[in-house]
């Protein structure tokens, strides 16, 4: 007995020197909405993390919280991280932004970090986002270029700006090539359900389009392409060993570069509130490989993707005429960033009633 | 066109109509195990798991359906050994069966799956327009139909069918009468265990080859809410699989004609639509008091 409680003893010492030892300079911590076995959303959060995990090592710890739901529970989590002694904590979804702002208010020393939303109200927190939109400019113009039946269907998840915005910039790039070109929109009104998500495939397919792109996160559409025989986009993360033959390109979240620059900016205690929107330029959207489309449609995919990273051209430039024929963008004119983050309206050419 | 939608609309409700068909057996047994889906989602995470190590999708359907005995029998130890409260017990293994699935699977994420392969009969699949309806669908399409008819002629018209539906619907009689009434809830339980897990590997080989975690995305619920609305009865449970996975698929073509209803109120249209239809074939309330197992959920401790 005597014998037992002494190695246990030794055992605590031991575990709470090598606690010690291994302290970090700096924890950061994730909050995720979805599970970080999605293969989509989550999944690349995480991906991030464990880049900077990689990049600092020993001098950084991590923590995450995975499917934490929008609202109180939120709330509960991002403060359980507050005090647990995380120095930046990353709330990677929108619903976490009204939580995030309250934390943030008591742990005025921890720096809070908000994925996709826009609410700054305090010095202690900073907001930052992705401009998927100029890769789906990019498979808008692909998909224009390959479909020989002239229709893409476009698998939405909610009728939310980001989302329009989507659909917006695909559109636009397929006009760019093709101006009679339509895009069929299926409302999944689920961001993960890949039953559901498969069934809209097949019924966008059954209705004659022979392209097809999503913004919902499971990689069951990429597969139904494969089985019909007919060309898709992947969404979020690269899904070619979902479609060896069948994926184009595939737009990547890459929000490693991102964390790993704040978490230094941190432990250099350089971290200020900034509100950032990275695109191509930043390195935040990343095109998969572009594959199984002609030589033509490829030159033209990769001159657009280098016309959008140089920041010479950008996806919304006029003359944009809106759904309803009314004039939105003048010949030239580019939309503000302001009008895109809250988007409700489509352009012409969309064949689909955006559901209010 | 016409028969590919029929063929989508018959992949849906499959997985729906398994589940139910095995979850309606344990009811008719007196038992509530809301657990369906967390059993489910262990089948899928096993099948998905085994068929990937083998290659033979046919043994990770066998895993699954063995794996989704074993998870059910927790719930048996838990809720007729030990006389747990059902509805708790059938909620935490739901959750357990989720977070253990999660687990289990995280080095499957990303990876693609074995796909069952169709059936092919020469000539028959070949005919045309209803080839492949009848002759060329999934394996387990036609394990359905005949689990529904088996069950139906299982619980109605044999002897052992009638000493679990009279255990469900009066236990202490039962046991009064000298019939093994834990005995042969263990075995009711397990058996929709099997189905649920069956109806997971349905899910992750043959509708969406592939893992994912919470891929179930609620259909363990959808399928324990067919039960009640088919007032337990093995066919209506069908026809409510079916018209489920009509409207579901139907409302996914209407969307993409772009005939301008709210996607919102197109997408809750199957529930809906559900709902209302078996609670109109169940109008008759004579008729559904009869079928409504009356020792459902409610504990039996024997006395000795």
């Amino acid at each position: 007995m005597k014998k037992t409680i002494l190695s246990l003893a030794a055992a605590a010492a031991v575990m709470s020197f090598g606690t010690m030892a291994a302290e970090a300079k700096v924890k950061a911590c994730w909050v995720y909405v979805g599970p970080i076995g999605d293969f989509g959303y989550s999944y690349q959060h995480h991906q991030g993390l464990l880049q900077a995990k990689e990049k600092f090592g020993d001098e950084l710890e991590t923590a995450y919280l995975e499917s934490v739901p929008e609202g109180a529970d939120a709330e509960r989590a991002i403060e359980r991280f507050a005090r647990s002694g995380c120095n930046i904590i990353f709330a990677t979804s929108f619903g976490f932004m009204d939580p995030t702002n309250k934390v943030a208010g008591k742990f005025p020393d921890v720096k809070f970090e908000h994925a996709t939303g826009y609410k700054r109200e305090h010095p202690n927190v900073a907001t930052y986002n992705s401009k998927f939109h100029e890769g789906r400019y990019v498979q808008g113009v692909i998909a224009a270029k390959e479909s020989k039946a002239g229709v893409a269907g476009y698998i939405a998840s909610f009728p939310i700006p980001e989302v329009v915005m989507g659909i917006n910039a695909f559109m636009l790039g397929a006009q760019s090539v093709n101006p009679d070109f339509k895009v069929k929109v299926v409302w999944a009104n689920t961001w993960f359900d890949a039953g559901k998500e498969a069934d809209a495939a097949k019924a966008l397919i059954d209705q004659g389009v022979d392209i097809i792109t999503q913004h919902t996160d499971s990689t069951a559409p990429m597969q139904v392409a494969t089985e019909r025989g007919i060309k898709a986009f992947g969404q979020a993360s690269d899904m070619i060993k979902f479609g060896p033959t069948t994926q184009l390109t595939s737009i990547v979240d890459d929000w490693g570069p991102y964390y790993i620059e704040r978490i230094q900016e941190v432990v250099d205690g350089t971290w200020k509130q900034s509100d950032i929107w990275g695109g191509m330029k930043e390195g935040h959207v990343v095109m998969a490989a572009y594959a199984n489309m002609s030589d033509e449609a490829k030159k033209l995919a990769e001159e657009t993707e280098a016309k959008i990273k140089s920041g010479a051209f950008n996806p919304f430039t006029g003359p944009v005429t809106k759904q309803d024929g009314t004039e939105w963008l003048k010949a030239g004119e580019v939309a503000e960033d302001g009008v895109l983050l809250g988007m409700n309206f489509y352009v012409k050419g969309v064949d689909d009633k955006l559901p209010q | 066109m016409f028969e590919g939608i029929l063929i989508t609309i018959a992949t849906a409700a499959t997985p729906l109509l398994i589940a139910s068909v095995g979850e309606l057996v344990v009811e008719r047994s007196g038992v509530l195990n809301l657990g369906v889906e967390g059993m489910m989602v262990m089948g899928a995470v096993t099948g998905f798991g085994v068929a990937l190590a083998t290659g033979s999708p046919w043994l990770g359907v066998l895993a699954a359906i063995i794996v989704g005995a074993l998870f059910s029998l927790l719930f048996g130890f838990l809720t007729l050994t030990l006389v747990t409260n059902q509805v708790a017990t059938g909620l935490a293994l739901t959750l357990l069966g989720l977070g253990l699935s999660g687990m289990l699977g995280e080095s499957f994420v990303g990876q693609p799956g074995v796909k069952m392969d169709y059936i092919y009969i020469p000539v028959l699949t070949d005919l045309p327009l209803v080839g492949k309806l009848f002759f060329g669908q999934d394996p387990l399409f036609y394990v359905s139909l005949l689990l529904t008819a088996g069950v139906a002629y299982f619980l109605f018209r044999t002897r052992a069918g009638l000493t679990l539906r009279s255990i469900g619907d009066n236990h202490t009689s039962a046991h009064a009468l000298g019939i093994n009434v834990i005995g042969i809830r263990y075995l009711a339980v397990m058996f929709g265990g099997a189905c649920a897990g069956l109806a997971g590997a349905y899910l992750s080989l043959v509708y969406t080859p592939q893992w994912i975690e919470n891929m179930t995305a609620g259909r363990g619920w959808i399928a324990l809410a067919l039960v009640v609305f088919a007032s337990w009865r093995p066919w209506r449970v069908l026809a409510g699989a079916y018209l489920f996975g009509a409207v579901s698929i139907g409302q996914l073509h209407a969307q993409a004609l772009g005939i301008g209803v709210p996607s919102q109120l197109l997408s809750s249209l199957p529930y809906l639509a559900t709902i209302v239809v078996l609670v109109l074939i169940s109008r008759n309330r004579r008729l559904t008091m009869v079928n409504t197992p009356a020792s459902l959920g409610r504990p039996f401790v024997p006395d000795r």
